[in-house]
């Protein structure tokens, strides 16, 4: 059972971060993705020493209001003219350090794991039961990843439009009335949320994996934007599978494995893809060369 | 009747030097109108303020005689060709569906009926043999039929565009033109920022030179002018021919 618990949770943390992760890559701030997992961690702690607890809600807004806080911080920063890149480098450096420096400081009150918190550790997720009236209705892990990707689903498809519009001509968007704004952060928010919730059984850095590869691997292979999403998600959940399994045989850590998968796989895509791939595009100049 | 367009003191600064200063008109129905001036004059900065994608220090516009959040689906934009991502995967026929996305509400999804009609506008720009090819794909000249057929699919009644013209192949440019002189016979107005000062009579019966402040708006006839085009050009003007092209910009 426990097998198919962790697969489970690597395959939820994949897809609900892989949905947002081809907005991300298309907007060009899979960087931005990098940052929210990376800074949210003081926003965790603070909520962590209010309430006291691993499990709350509360622990979820905080880290979503930094998440906020980065990503206009990041913001304000280009506007008064620091380059993009150095922005998004100070800023989510700055939090995250601020947040090393509170897990020290209160380290002996807090059951907050740093190496916990970067790395994640999936292997014993499944022990940590939801109980209701009772009796277990599987590990909470579950649950949280999965809320986390049943949001992220259900606004997405909401604002499929939205978003797609205000992705691809942000310009064209504004004119016709959508909040361009509203749904930037609206995005950044779900990036939070998501982080957060997976950030307990595959560790915020990893995260930044599941967020972009499987999303710039789908880039690859198609030419449309709900097939991207579709492809990105079942890649996620591939690499999960295949993750456990390989992890399982060499003993090696099991998030770890899952996301080194996703960057074969981004590998092989790169290479033998029919459409952008590296062979198909020297085979056919060679072909063009010959026929010439 | 309203007048199409009716913009009074319009002021755009971006830090503390103005882009606009103080721009006061009005535009008649049924007119093709070319936007004139140097580089820097605030050509693309007045259809951006017009349509309240950046924010403008002092003035009014008016829209049919309502403010633009009334009449926005009476309002067709063409961005400039560069401002989007054309590696996005989409095709030429999505593209063109975004045009419809005004119509549409929050959240209907775009149906049958739209795409026929998406379908057709792709056709009155010659583009719908390609309407399933990848965006990257297109040529820059198709690239730009495509963001004027998502314009038409908007089925509006003034139109603002951004540089049509820019980086296009001749025969793209002819079929542009084609396009515009139909939508100003079915008594439609559209304004379109412009470049090449060579073509400026042949295309447009109106035309306002823009330096930063309005210099003139009117009647080509009246307008296109050596007097005038110096006013707006300053010392970077050179006319061969007072009357005849072609005319010369140098840089400053």
């Amino acid at each position: 059972m426990n097998h198919f618990w962790i697969i489970l949770i690597g395959a939820l943390v994949g897809s609900s971060c892989s949905i947002l992760g081809c907005f991300l890559v298309l907007r060009k701030m899979s960087m931005i993705g990098d940052a929210i997992s990376h800074s949210v961690l003081p926003g965790i702690v603070i909520a962590f020493l209010i309430s006291g607890s691993r499990e709350s809600l509360v622990m979820m807004f905080g880290a979503a209001a930094i998440g906020l806080v980065t990503v206009f911080l990041i913001q304000m920063f280009q506007n008064s003219g620091v380059q993009a890149d150095a922005s998004i480098g100070v800023v989510f450096t700055a939090l995250f350090a601020v947040g090393v420096v509170l897990i020290s400081l209160y380290t002996r009150q807090v059951d907050l794991d740093l190496d916990c918190v970067l790395y994640g550790e999936i292997a014993y997720a499944p022990w940590d039961m939801l109980h209701f009236g009772g009796t277990s209705i599987g590990p909470k892990a579950v649950w949280g990843v999965g809320a986390s990707f049943l949001l992220n689903i259900l606004v997405i498809s909401l604002f499929y439009k939205q978003f797609k519009i205000s992705t691809f001509d942000p310009a064209l968007a504004a004119s016709l009335g959508i909040p361009v704004v509203f749904f930037h952060y609206l995005l950044m928010s779900l990036v939070s949320i998501s982080t957060v919730a997976s950030f307990e059984s595959v560790g915020a850095i990893l995260v930044v994996g599941m967020i972009i590869v499987p999303a710039a691997t789908a880039y690859l292979l198609t030419d449309k934007l709900s097939r991207m999403i579709m492809i990105s998600i079942i890649l996620s959940i591939v690499s999960s599978l295949l993750g456990y399994y390989v992890a399982y045989l060499l003993d090696a850590s099991i998030s770890g494995t899952m996301v080194a998968v996703t960057g074969v796989l981004f590998l092989v895509a790169l290479f033998f893809s029919p459409k952008h791939g590296v062979l198909i595009k020297k085979w056919s100049r060679r072909k063009l060369l010959q026929q010439n | 009747m309203a007048f199409p367009l009716t913009v009074n003191n319009l002021t755009v600064a971006y830090q503390k030097k103005p882009v606009l200063e103080d721009i006061s008109f009005r535009v008649p129905e049924g007119k093709l109108i070319g936007i004139i001036g140097p580089n820097g004059a605030g050509k693309s900065t007045l259809i951006k303020a017009i349509l309240e994608l950046i924010p403008s220090i002092t003035g009014d516009v008016a829209i049919f005689g309502e403010s633009y959040k009334k009449t926005r689906k009476r309002v067709g934009y063409v961005p400039q060709r560069e401002s989007v991502d054309w590696d996005f995967p989409t095709d030429a026929l999505d593209v063109v569906m975004m045009g419809r996305y005004g119509h549409l509400g929050w959240f209907k999804r775009p149906d049958k009926k739209d795409k026929a009609h998406a379908m057709e506008c792709l056709d009155q720009v010659g583009m719908s043999q390609y309407a399933h090819r990848q965006i990257s794909q297109l040529s820059g000249g198709q690239q730009q039929r495509v963001f004027l057929a998502r314009a038409l699919a908007q089925d509006a009644e003034i139109y603002f565009m951004d540089e049509p013209f820019v980086g296009v192949d001749a025969a793209t440019e002819k079929a542009i033109i084609a396009l515009l002189m139909k939508l100003k016979s079915q008594g439609k107005t559209v304004l379109v920022v412009h470049h090449d000062l060579n073509t400026v009579k042949e295309y447009f019966d109106w035309i306002m030179l823009l330096n930063v402040k309005l210099i003139g708006i009117g009647p080509t006839e009246k307008l296109f002018t050596k007097d005038y085009l110096q006013k707006t050009y300053g010392g970077s003007l050179t006319m061969l021919d007072s009357n005849t092209s072609p005319i010369i910009v140098s840089p400053r």
